[in-house]
């Protein structure tokens, strides 16, 4: 295995880690309103995040600076050519992360609601525009010999691509949903565990369409290990719900979001962006990477912090570790 | 308008927005963390109730201004690939090594420590707390410094090859980037800035307290006392933080008459090569066009700002631009960047950072407590301080007043010296993107059209403008609003393992 490779799979470990964790931030904004039935319940939810949503954001940060150091090409091109998609996204986190930070330092009511609704927004499109972004990254896109993008905005808009987004977007809100039952108590936590049921049904539809179709149109062998795995985690999740283990269904999503992108990752390779205008145009993993010496250099710097990012988040997790429900928000500040 | 030259300037102007905009909150931030943490420490180890009531108080300020420093710097991440597709390209293998490690080292410290420290008032033990804080401080200057690192390389590229197949630049030597002098002296200059920065927001808001105070009648001592200790050491600061900003400009200023001489020529407004060199103060008439109509120089200064003597020649713009000209080819003028605005943009920055350093120190002279001080004017730490001109002589109720003032309103001076400092230093730079290797011109992505990049200008321009305001409007609420000097120190220091009596206790903090 060559360095390039070890880099792809770090960059696919960095967006499995930013899915699965901004994944269920994700699905509590949208559950705001799913789920919620009023401001004490919202702030629930909002608090169940609270102290870890701005970590988690920053594997998309980190996704992002590896893949500008280690594939320059593909940096590129994918936020050259998924400019609008990705424009649209970067608002929402702009909005999203203010609305947290803001919704509570006013006591207004319209000023609180206004925040709200913001934080619903900002999370469903987010949710739905990555699911876009990476069916078409595995789909192909229009690549020229330059290796820009020279579709245009409506090509990314492609049935299988749509399919892609709700496919994120159901998958985030049922991971969301079940940390929900995780992380809260009293009535909301039962009703949290009745919506997931619903959603994870929905969720398994559309994802098995959507798996089966990447696996007919790009698979191979590997691609195919992950689906199975991320359909059965999927259903095991589901009957742990039904069965009340909470941590076990949480951890079950968790593999489920794990899997499938680890699956868009494996029929990917060893393209990191294929050109639908010609193959030889493709962006590869060899032709868009960086020199030996910076993946050497990153590897060691990624060898070196990657663990321990992991441990002080984990910390982070269980420092905040208590259920909340709504006696323990405070009347206001 | 030409379609190429659109492409490129609309591009140049949302990154200039975007990334001053995101800088009006990175200095802010920089030095608030340290200066919180410094409090917060205080507090743990002393126990005095005005060191808790100055960390909450500074602490719920920075938390404001944190957050939009968060949000604006997600752009920034993305915005390479966005419209300067071609430069990525060229640059990542050089570029992006910083910029990952400032993700994977500094920004996951920041980001998870801060969320530690908003909510683990009540969670955590003191100790661990504070150390959360100067986690937060420390992940912020390694930020600062693994960016400006990747700048510095754009002003001064070393340890890199280019690859005479791809025609890339590639990173040969990663210890020569992040040590260069160039970044060293950037960074120190950058750092300090920020800190007088923070001490100036800190002198301002502190004497607008302490000056309500002052003609109030039924004055808070608890909060005079929090707001009087940050007074002192927002002043103590101010003053280091402004020698340092002035030695390490100086420095700064050397190595860049040594290696981009036409941005200081530029700074200079000095057409043509003189020696020895004075330094222009002030200049009436265009400093476009070819020739200034000078008012005010100090004779042989900018000979010693350049080489530390008063006697060489400094290479004017006309000489520079000819010998770049020759040395990259095309027309001398292309080689000449705006010299209105790097010229005024040089001064406005060491003028009002300049001010706000002086204004600290002539403060701190003033509010001295104990020493050199007649006995019958000394005041208690939870008095307003006398402004004490000599030993017993107090500034009359005008001059008094006025202090006060200026104190409140040089408060964001520095923030302004940070903008103008940048602009100077990006624009001066021009037309290189990376000096000597890639211009601006052909670093912009080709393929994204202009209407795409005027919807993204106008979005971001509104959605910042907008966001600017709200944010403003939430600091000064806060700001105003002082210290909550109810809010009592908690009394028994938190366990990570909580007893079954703290089950249904509502949390300390919310969003
Ligand atoms: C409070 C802010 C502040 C103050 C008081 C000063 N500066 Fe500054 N200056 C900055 C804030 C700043 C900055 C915004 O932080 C810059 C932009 C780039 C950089 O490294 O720092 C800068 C850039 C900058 C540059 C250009 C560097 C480059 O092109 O990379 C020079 C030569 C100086 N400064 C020199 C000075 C001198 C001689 C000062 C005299 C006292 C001074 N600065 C005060
Ligand atoms: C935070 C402080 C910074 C400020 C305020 C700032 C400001 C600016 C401004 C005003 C421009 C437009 C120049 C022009 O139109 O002539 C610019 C250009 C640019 N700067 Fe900076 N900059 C900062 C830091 C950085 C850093 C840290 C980097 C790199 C990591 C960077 C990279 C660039 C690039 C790529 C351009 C576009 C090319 C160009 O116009 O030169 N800047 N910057
Ligand atoms: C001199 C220039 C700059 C300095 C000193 C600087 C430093 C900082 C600091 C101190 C923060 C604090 C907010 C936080 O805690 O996250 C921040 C945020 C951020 N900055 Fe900048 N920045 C600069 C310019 C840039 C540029 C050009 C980029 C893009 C490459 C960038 C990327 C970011 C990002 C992504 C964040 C958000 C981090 C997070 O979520 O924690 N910054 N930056």
């Amino acid at each position: 295995m060559q360095l390039h490779d070890v880099w792809f799979i770090l960059i696919a470990v960095l967006w499995i880690g930013y899915f699965f964790l901004e994944g269920f931030d994700f699905g509590i904004g949208v559950l705001t309103k799913l789920l919620a039935r009023n401001t004490a319940e919202r702030r629930v939810l909002i608090n169940t995040i609270g102290p870890v949503w701005d970590g988690n954001e920053v594997w998309l940060l980190t996704a992002g600076g590896a893949t500008f150091a280690a594939f320059p090409d593909w940096y590129a091109t994918l936020f050259s050519g998924f400019y609008i998609p990705l424009l649209l996204i970067l608002v929402c986190l702009i909005i999203r992360g203010v609305a947290f930070e803001y919704r509570a330092k006013r006591p207004e009511e319209r000023w609180q609601r206004n925040w709200e609704q913001a934080i619903f927004w900002t999370s469903l499109i987010p949710a739905f525009l990555w699911g876009v972004a990476f069916a078409n990254i595995v789909y192909g896109v229009d690549i020229d010999e330059r290796k820009n993008y020279v579709g245009t905005l409506w090509d990314l808009l492609n049935p299988y691509a749509i399919l892609g987004g709700l496919v994120t977007l159901t998958l985030f809100t049922f991971h969301g949903a079940l940390f929900a039952a995780l992380k809260t108590e009293g009535e909301i936590r039962a009703r949290a565990r009745a919506t997931a049921l619903q959603l994870g049904l929905l969720t398994a539809v559309l994802a098995l369409v959507f798996l089966i179709w990447t696996q007919s149109d790009s698979g191979n062998t590997w691609s195919l290990i992950a689906l199975v795995i991320a359909v059965v985690a999927l259903l095991g999740a589901l009957g742990a719900n039904q069965l009340a283990r909470e941590g076990w269904a949480f951890i079950l999503s968790g593999i489920t979001i794990t899997a499938a992108v680890a699956m868009l990752f494996l029929a990917l390779f060893p393209d990191v962006m294929p050109s639908t205008l010609n193959p030889e145009w493709s962006l590869t993993v060899s032709n868009a990477a960086s020199s030996a010496y910076t993946l050497k250099l990153m590897t060691i710097v990624a060898a070196i912090f990657t663990p321990l990012v992991l441990l002080y988040q984990s910390w982070t997790y269980w420092v905040f570790r208590k259920r909340i429900g709504t006696q323990h928000i405070p009347a206001a500040h | 308008m030409e379609l190429a030259v659109a492409h490129e300037t609309i591009a140049r102007w949302q990154f200039g927005i975007t990334t001053v905009y995101h800088f009006l909150f990175v200095p802010l931030t920089i030095s608030l963390a340290s200066l919180v943490a410094g409090l917060e420490t205080a507090w743990v180890r002393t126990g005095k109730e005005k060191y808790f009531h100055a960390t909450k108080f500074w602490g719920k300020l920075f938390l404001i201004n944190i957050a939009m420093g968060v949000v604006t710097g997600i752009v920034q991440e993305f915005q390479f690939g966005m419209n300067w597709s071609d430069y990525s390209r060229f640059v990542g293998d050089v570029f992006g090594a910083p910029l990952a490690m400032e993700a994977l080292i500094a920004f996951f410290f920041e980001s998870t420590f801060i969320g530690l420290w908003i909510f683990g008032w009540d969670k955590l033990p003191k100790k661990i707390h504070c150390a959360c804080m100067w986690m937060v401080a420390i992940g912020t200057l390694l930020s600062g410094y693994f960016i400006l690192a990747a700048n510095s390389w754009m002003q001064h590229p070393v340890g890199y090859t280019i690859d005479p197949v791809t025609g890339k630049a590639q990173l040969t030597d990663i210890a020569r980037v992040l040590f260069q002098d160039t970044t060293v002296v950037v960074v120190l200059h950058t750092i300090t800035a920020a800190f007088l920065t923070g001490a100036a927001f800190m002198v301002g808001i502190s004497s607008f307290h302490l000056w309500k105070t002052k003609r109030s009648n039924t004055p808070d001592p608890k909060k005079t006392a929090a707001m009087r200790t940050s007074l002192r050491l927002a002043l103590v600061v101010a003053v280091i933080a402004g020698l340092g900003t002035a030695f390490s400009g100086d420095s700064l200023a050397k190595v860049m008459f040594r290696q981009q001489p036409m941005k200081m020529a530029s700074a200079e407004a000095l057409w043509d090569t003189e020696a020895p060199a004075p330094f222009s103060i002030f200049a009436v008439g265009n400093v476009n066009e070819g020739h200034n109509s000078v008012a005010l120089e100090i004779p042989a200064i900018l000979s010693f700002l350049a080489n530390s003597d008063f006697t060489s020649a400094v290479p004017g713009i006309n000489e520079t631009a000819a010998s770049e000209a020759a040395r990259y080819g095309g027309d001398p003028k292309d080689y000449i960047p705006n010299i209105f605005v790097t010229y005024w943009g040089f001064r406005l920055m060491i003028g009002f950072g300049m001010t706000s350093f002086v204004a600290a120190l002539i403060g701190l002279w003033t509010t001295r407590r104990k020493f050199w001080l007649a006995p019958e004017h000394r005041t208690g730490s939870d008095e307003v301080p006398k402004l004490m001109l000599t030993k017993n002589r107090e500034l009359n109720g005008f001059l008094t007043k006025w202090s006060w003032r200026i104190g409140i309103l040089t408060m964001g001076f520095p923030l302004i010296a940070n903008s103008f400092g940048w602009i100077f230093t990006e624009m001066g730079r021009q037309p290189w993107a990376v000096f000597g290797l890639m211009k601006t011109a052909s670093a912009v992505s080709p393929t994204v059209t202009v209407t795409t990049q005027v919807i993204a200008l106008s979005t971001f321009t509104l959605l910042y403008a907008i966001l600017a305001v709200i944010e403003v409007r939430l600091l000064v609420k806060y700001a105003k609003a002082g210290p909550v000097t109810t809010e009592e120190p908690p009394t028994k220091d938190p366990t990570l393992r909580p007893g079954p009596e703290d089950a249904d206790k509502p949390l300390a903090f919310a969003y």
